[in-house]
């Protein structure tokens, strides 16, 4: 009994000692480079502030920031997955045609999700089963996926949707609360208790900081992976839902470009793209860092790709920082 | 012929042969030289850019930016033409090489210099160059009727049989033969490559040899731009979105393998050929053009899998016995 | 001692890396036209002076001296300019290139206008292969060669330069009979040429053969040199191994129990054949041999880590399928790597998590992390084994190797396996921590586990083992008890010397 004391009392020991590091860490960093850019909103426009403003910039963004999330994962492994905006192409597409024979919710959504999980099931079958890169994989099935919605769709647009199937775009669950804002916030800690919180989660970061050693800790590191691009593939469909009934229809080019979006707010969030490590917080601060430059530049007229500038830049500054500190540590060093 | 077969241009060649086969067994009017040469010149954008990326993926780098690049480049020079309709046109070109091979280095400094593995550098400088396109254009369209005769008509000029279009992939092609086959800098990005260890034993510097990848390449989307441009007569924020995907999986299809130090000019070509012949042949075989994207991504996939098989390595061998089985 | 200048020398040269001292002082000389044999066991500091040599470390302090000049090796170009050139234990050579690129690569053959100029360097490396007869199509890809082919292309690539110091670090370990005449036919055309000729192996042989001097490396610090002609086999084996092996091991008597793991026929197509052991249990059962013997194959297999191997794995008389190392962990068979931090650790985790990572669904079944009774398990074994940290929220990374070891053997003691298979358990640690390894496996066989021990490291598998198995080349050659042990005897079971003892 003693020794159990002992020892958590030590536990509290490094909380307090670890409480500086988390004061310098890349996600303090970011949320005060998101207040800042906050104040900047507030001050350029005085719309910025209304809640229907605020609450309409949220829509800009869940849907990407809710495959931001396993994604990470992803990421932290030290794969990639850009497949993710054909994923929901082709879920949408199975939701549309479903939609034509049916108006059963559950059915329509339903299939969404089977499509995307099998999609996700796929690539982490080909990455993990073969041992090809995951990057070559998902360029592959990138085009497959969109391509077999441009066969099944060719010109067409599925907007077959009954009426209220619109509300997971566009319903609230309380007032300002989008329905997708409020999956989002839900998923999110859901990602963060199962990567922060879970033995799943120490996996995560073990495999994607040393697999070797992972694998010779007795993780089955295959099968891991697997479930990992499972639920990529999972998610993809769950914002397939939101982006298609937010929509009201399918078109083969539904989600055209978004992987980059993606992974850039993945990256930025803090996970490193050579694996290892990163965090569900930071990943969700650069949503809404994203969210609020994109929003703040809308009230002022700037156009949306402008924004791209400023998150491209931002992307490869943030990057590039610890780099030129450890060299400027260096040289005063020497 | 066994040790043809096993040649993985070889085999990609034959596919292409049989493809070639099949859509003349249904059109045969396909197989006609000028429709052939006709498909030739329509790829030659994809060749140029297949081949610069192909040194990138060589230097176990990729550019994703590859495509907002000729976006960019093809902005300016665009804007350039349609200010000052009297500017030469060989200068605009040189012009835009030049400005494609700054965008390159910026990316090869920040690989090389910084330390940043290049799908973030690109994934970042992709969203700049399509911003500062927008910044350059105000979103409005360059359109053909704002370009120089000379300008637009220029690639189309017919030379040989071929438009000057299709001759610059051909110069592209044999310059960059000559250059990864008989120039001592394009063995050392091979070598780079392959393995940066052994490289850095012998004396190559890994991350200037992926700087000057990256600078190839931009040079080659620099060209690539005003083709794109003359061609289509026309400039906008979006052009060639995605195409970087289409050119990735031309080095691909073509037997680069993304893990670095191998890949041939010539399987670069077909495998951007390959996909060139689908593009063209889908419509004219009455199968919809919509399936060019499926096909082309299982093509990927199918690719890798058999380079995957080809690749297994033969681990070190310590029975005698063994080894004498595997000599 | 010779009139001879050397054109090659080292002097006081230490190699520092964090924690370790690589090299401490050492000295050596290279003479013209003749075969110095650098001879120490494995971690003497051997590879590590190679790679000062040639430009890839530089040494914390001391000089090089070429023709009696000193001379600055930055780069591994910096060695080529100088005439350096070496065949490195890994041949570094590139996989997807030609053997003639190999051979030219760095250095290649230009015409004037600056073309490479392959028919010439064809006709360079069919003259240079046929020289060291090792008849190979130039164009032919390196992947498609055997190692035997590999090492002869980078002998060939050491010989396209216009060398004068040739450094050969254990060339022969991965070739045939046949080859190794052809190898020593080299070397003698070398030495004609007036080179300087370092020559690494673990083969006495060998080093009878074809050196004329040789300098004794141990623990990273120079021991002596002299004439071949004027030295013992024996003599050199002292000066290798040194120190007196019986005290300095804390080897204490266990009674041995029963059979606790059966091995029978264990057999891979490439790597080993008809391994069979018992092990029994407070039994530590040595395996010894050259590096590149097996050994570490035959444990990876047993642990699971490659699944080609087929035979028999009888635990506690029960017939086990070890598909993988999660198998391996339940039937209580535990392997510490030999690449502690490859594959051993995590770096970037702290010391508790890296205890806990076998066993996270026993300490949670819920699958919920309990980070204090994660804590308070690693908390036990690091205490156990004396690591030395903070607390166990350290990062592994900022750990010594030898600590870095014990968290690893912690880590695995955690999970209470009834087998731990120690691969080089005590490679590139310093002595405290050796002594506390070894301390360490005298109490686990005190409390009944059984102890597999793969060393190179003769005194310290001598100290140890309470039988030692011996292999070469993928097949057990012998089986010693340990009454039988004899520096001698194992090293000669080891290399196939003719000697005296079969």
């Amino acid at each position: 009994m003693e020794k159990i004391n002992n020892s958590s009392f030590e536990t509290k020991d490094i909380e307090k000692k670890s409480l500086p590091s988390w004061v310098f860490s890349w996600e303090s960093f970011l949320l005060a480079t998101t207040v800042l850019v906050f104040f900047i909103n507030c001050l350029a426009s005085p719309y910025f502030l209304d809640p229907w403003s605020l609450s309409d910039a949220t829509f800009n963004f869940s849907e990407k920031a809710i495959i931001a999330l396993p994604l990470a994962l992803v990421i932290i492994v030290r794969d990639i997955d850009i497949s993710v905006a054909s994923i929901i192409a082709l879920s949408s597409t199975a939701m549309g045609f479903t939609a034509e024979v049916t108006d059963s919710l559950f059915l329509i959504c339903s299939a969404g999700m089977i499509v995307g999980t099998l999609c996700g099931a796929l690539n982490g079958l080909l990455i993990t089963r073969l041992n090809i890169p995951a990057i070559v994989v998902t360029i592959g099935t990138m085009s497959l996926f969109r391509g077999i919605t441009y066969i099944l769709l060719g010109d067409q647009a599925l907007k077959n949707y009954p009426e209220s199937f619109s509300f997971f775009g566009q319903g609230y669950v309380a007032p300002f609360i989008g329905f997708e804002f409020a999956s989002f916030l839900v998923i999110a800690v859901l990602f963060y208790i199962l990567l922060q919180k879970t033995n799943f989660g120490r996996r995560t970061y073990a495999i994607g900081n040393n697999p070797t050693a992972a694998y010779y800790s007795g993780i089955n590191v295959a099968k891991h992976k697997l479930i990992i691009f499972i639920m990529v593939g999972f998610f993809c469909s769950i914002a397939a839902i939101m982006l298609t009934s937010r929509l009201g229809s399918t078109r083969p080019t539904i989600a055209l470009g978004w992987e980059l979006n993606i992974i850039t707010m993945v990256v930025l969030g803090g996970v490193s793209i050579l694996g290892g490590s990163g965090t569900i917080v930071g990943v969700v601060i650069a949503v809404f860092l994203m969210g609020l430059v994109n929003s703040g530049l809308g009230l002022i007229n700037v156009p949306g790709i402008v924004m791209s500038i400023i998150i491209g830049a931002m992307l490869i500054c943030v990057i590039a920082l610890p780099g030129v500190f450890q060299r400027l540590r260096n040289k005063v060093g020497n | 012929m066994k040790q043809l077969l096993k040649n993985r241009e070889a085999q990609l060649a034959l596919v292409i042969l049989s493809l070639l086969a099949m859509i003349g067994a249904i059109i045969p009017d396909f197989l006609a030289i000028s429709n052939l040469l006709g498909v030739y010149t329509d790829t030659s954008i994809l060749i140029i850019l297949a081949l610069g990326q192909m040194l990138v993926i060589i230097t176990r780098c990729i550019d994703l930016s590859i495509a907002a690049n000729v976006a960019l480049t093809g902005m300016v020079v665009a804007t350039i033409n349609s200010l000052y309709p009297d500017f030469p046109v060989p200068v605009i070109i040189l012009i835009g090489a030049g400005f494609g091979t700054l965008l390159g280095m910026l990316n090869g400094w920040l690989v090389w210099k910084m330390k940043i593995p290049s799908i973030v550098v690109t994934l970042g400088t992709m969203a700049i160059f399509r911003g500062a396109v927008f910044l350059i254009s105000k979103g409005a369209w360059i359109n053909a009727h704002q370009m120089s005769a000379t300008f637009l008509e220029i690639p189309r000029y017919v030379f040989l049989g071929l438009p000057i279009l299709g001759w610059c992939s051909v110069i592209v092609i044999a310059a960059m033969y000559y250059f990864t086959r008989h120039r001592q800098l394009g063995r050392k990005i091979y070598a780079a490559g392959n393995s940066p260890t052994a490289a850095y034993y012998i004396g190559v510097d890994v991350g200037k040899k992926q700087f000057i990848a990256f600078t190839i390449s931009g040079l080659l989307a620099g060209i690539a731009s005003y083709l794109w441009i003359s061609r289509y007569a026309v400039a906008y924020v979006d052009i060639a979105n995605g195409f970087e995907m289409l050119v990735i999986a031309s080095c691909v299809i073509g037997g680069v393998s993304i893990a670095g130090g191998t890949g041939t000019v010539i399987g670069c070509v077909l495998g951007a050929l390959f996909l060139g012949i689908i593009n063209n042949a889908l419509p004219v075989i009455g199968i919809s053009p919509f399936w060019q994207m499926a096909i082309s991504g299982s093509v990927i996939i199918l690719a890798v899998i058999a380079n995957s098989r080809s690749e297994r390595k033969v681990g070190r061998i310590i029975l005698r016995k063994a080894v004498q089985n595997a000599s | 001692m010779s009139e001879v200048t050397p054109i090659f020398s080292l002097l006081n040269i230490s190699k520092h890396f964090p924690g370790v001292k690589a090299l401490d002082k050492v000295q050596l000389d290279l003479y013209p036209g003749e075969v110095t044999a650098l001879v120490g066991e494995n971690g003497a500091g051997k590879s590590t002076l190679v790679k000062v040599m040639t430009g890839i470390y530089q040494p914390t302090e001391g000089e090089l001296y070429l023709d009696g000049k000193p001379v600055n090796i930055a780069t591994p170009e910096d060695a080529h300019h100088n005439g350096i050139t070496a065949i490195h234990q890994e041949t570094v050579l590139f996989d997807e290139l030609s053997v003639m690129e190999n051979i030219f690569a760095g250095h290649y053959l230009q015409l004037p206008s600056g073309r490479l100029d392959w028919k010439q360097m064809e006709q360079e490396t069919i003259r240079i292969l046929s020289e060291i007869e090792a008849p190979l199509a130039p164009k032919k890809l390196l992947k498609e060669l055997s190692i035997g082919q590999r090492h002869m292309v980078a002998i060939a690539r050491a010989l396209s330069f216009d060398a004068r110091v040739v450094i050969l670090d254990e060339p022969t370990a991965a070739l045939s009979h046949r080859e190794i005449e052809e190898f020593y036919a080299i070397v003698y055309r070398l030495q004609k040429k007036g080179c300087a000729i370092l020559f690494i192996s673990h083969k006495f042989d060998e080093i009878y053969s074809i050196a004329d001097r040789f300098t004794v490396f141990r623990d990273g610090c120079y021991i002596g040199e002299g004439k071949i002609a004027e030295v013992e086999e024996k003599e050199l084996v002292s000066m290798m191994v040194g120190r007196s092996i019986d005290t300095a091991f804390p080897k204490t008597e266990v009674d041995i129990g029963d059979c606790i793991i059966e091995v029978k026929d264990f057999c891979h197509p490439t790597e080993f054949d008809a391994i069979n052991f018992k092990l029994h249990q407070g039994e530590i059962l040595g395996f010894y041999g050259l590096v590149g013997a097996g050994r570490t194959e035959v444990m990876q297999s047993l642990f699971g880590v490659s699944n080609n191997a087929s035979g028999q794995i009888i635990v506690n008389n029960k017939e086990l399928a070890i598909k993988s190392p999660s198998d391996a962990i339940k039937a209580g068979i535990v392997y510490v790597p030999e690449e502690r931090q490859a594959q051993g650790t995590v770096l970037e985790f702290p010391i508790y998590q890296n205890i806990s990572l076998p066993q996270l669904d026993k300490l949670n079944p819920k699958g919920f992390l309990n980070t204090a009774t994660e804590y308070s398990l690693a908390d036990k074994y690091a205490k156990r084994l004396k690591v030395k940290a903070p607390n166990w929220n350290e990062k592994v990374e900022n750990l010594s190797g030898g600590n870095q070891q014990k968290v690893v053997i912690g880590k695995w003691l955690a999970t209470e396996p009834k087998i731990i298979i120690l691969d080089e358990p005590t490679k590139g640690i310093d002595i405290g921590s050796k002594a506390a390894v070894h301390e360490f496996m005298s109490e686990l066989t005190e409390q009944g586990l059984a102890v597999i021990m793969v060393s190179s490291e003769l005194p310290e598998i001598m100290g140890m083992a309470d039988r030692i198995i011996v292999m070469r080349e993928g097949l057990m050659v012998n089986e010693f008890e340990r009454a039988q042990f004899s520096a001698e005897q194992l090293v000669s079971a080891a290399t196939g010397m003719t000697g005296e003892l079969q």
